[in-house]
């Protein structure tokens, strides 16, 4: 049942392979190209928002179903425990920095493996921002380790819905910012006049 | 110079990442991940410079104090992974070469400047929030962990809402 145990060594290239398909993905996506990235933000090109919310149903449905099949044991998958405050306040910094970096660490590496200067320098401030915060934290120890800490609970959770009722709703929201997505797109590139 | 494959359609390329991400729960019990593994080594540096600092610190010592080995996580292999398989993927549709991206009106230079800037936000709120787009977004997202879902739409609110002020670093006008 899954999942499954690897160890040592086998458990390592497992992670390896992992990676190289997350790796191979992302490029093939378009994610290597900051200008790409950074369109999604003037609705010219939806693609982060679609691949984004196709890969989280795509990944949710798999595990949901593998987990009514009997084949996983859903105890042990990590779920990221919510600590509500810092979750936001990194979300919103992450997102400055996304906007005037142009990518995110994943992406990032991704570019700058195939080459992209401006990913060597933003991957450098990230590795400076990691360095500031480590640094920085103990200063606000407990807004980081205590604000809005809730523990390992999920959207279903906190809504009182079932699990599966909460990954229909989550899959209606994906096929409803799809359909915003591509209405966007069209009309902010009419208004360019190109295309 | 040969042309660039165009890129897979989005909503296949998010079924592909979706089945990976998928596969890693499945086959490991965890997502996927970058800024942690980038955090691992810059703890490991600190810990070559300042092994005392470490210890003392309760946010890097667990990772890298007294005989902790930092590079002995699972991000460090997908880490290596997501360079290897972006450097294939580019290799194989002729994408893989020396450029700086920007927008029209800025200069190489200032845009390196920028992606140094905007690059330290996002290693300092990546830290900050436990994760980042890939270990909380996408992770976290297909988990449905409340948590997650508040770090993503944060990251879509905080980058429209500052996208007007510097719209000179990627549009026209």
């Amino acid at each position: 049942m899954a999942p499954l145990t690897f160890d040592g060594t086998m458990l390592w290239i497992v992670n390896l392979l992992i990676g190289i398909g997350f790796g191979f993905t992302l490029e093939r996506a378009g994610f290597g190209d900051s200008r790409k990235l950074a369109a999604q933000f003037y609705f010219r090109d939806m693609t982060v928002l679609k691949v984004m919310f196709t890969s989280i149903i795509t990944a949710m449905f798999v595990v949901h179903w593998a987990w009514r099949l009997g084949w996983v044991d859903l105890s042990l998958l990590w779920v990221n425990p919510t600590y509500l405050y810092s979750a936001i306040a990194g979300g919103l910094i992450l997102g400055f920095g996304f906007i005037i970096g142009g990518y995110c660490p994943g992406t990032s590496l991704v570019a700058a493996a195939t080459l992209k200067i401006d990913a060597l320098f933003f991957l450098g401030g990230v590795l400076l921002g990691i360095f500031v915060f480590g640094q920085a934290v103990p200063k606000f120890w407990d807004f980081y380790q205590l604000a809005g800490d809730m523990g390992r609970i999920t959207i279903g959770d906190w809504l009182g819905l079932s699990t599966t009722t909460a990954t229909f709703l989550v899959a209606l929201l994906a096929v409803f910012m799809f359909w915003g997505g591509e209405q966007l797109e069209k009309a902010f590139n009419r208004d360019r006049g190109a295309r | 110079m040969r042309a660039a494959q165009p890129y897979w359609n989005p909503y296949a390329s998010g079924v592909l990442l979706g089945l990976v991400l998928a596969g890693a729960f499945l086959l490991t019990g965890h997502g996927l991940g970058a800024s942690g593994a980038l955090g691992r080594m810059v703890a490991s540096v600190v810990s070559l410079v300042a092994p005392a600092s470490v210890d003392t610190n309760p946010y890097l010592a667990p990772v890298a104090g007294g005989g902790a080995n930092p590079f002995n996580n699972w991000g460090i292999p997908v880490l290596i992974g997501t360079l290897l398989g972006g450097f294939i993927s580019g290799l194989l549709s002729g994408r893989l070469r020396a450029e700086t991206f920007h927008g029209p009106r800025i200069s190489t230079h200032q845009r390196w400047l920028f992606a140094l800037l905007g690059g330290s936000l996002v290693g300092f709120g990546a830290r900050l929030a436990r994760g980042c787009t890939s270990g909380q977004a996408l992770s976290g997202g297909a988990m449905l962990s409340l948590g997650s879902w508040a770090f993503m739409f944060s990251v879509f609110i905080g980058g429209y809402a500052l996208a007007w002020f510097v719209r000179r670093l990627w549009k026209e006008v």
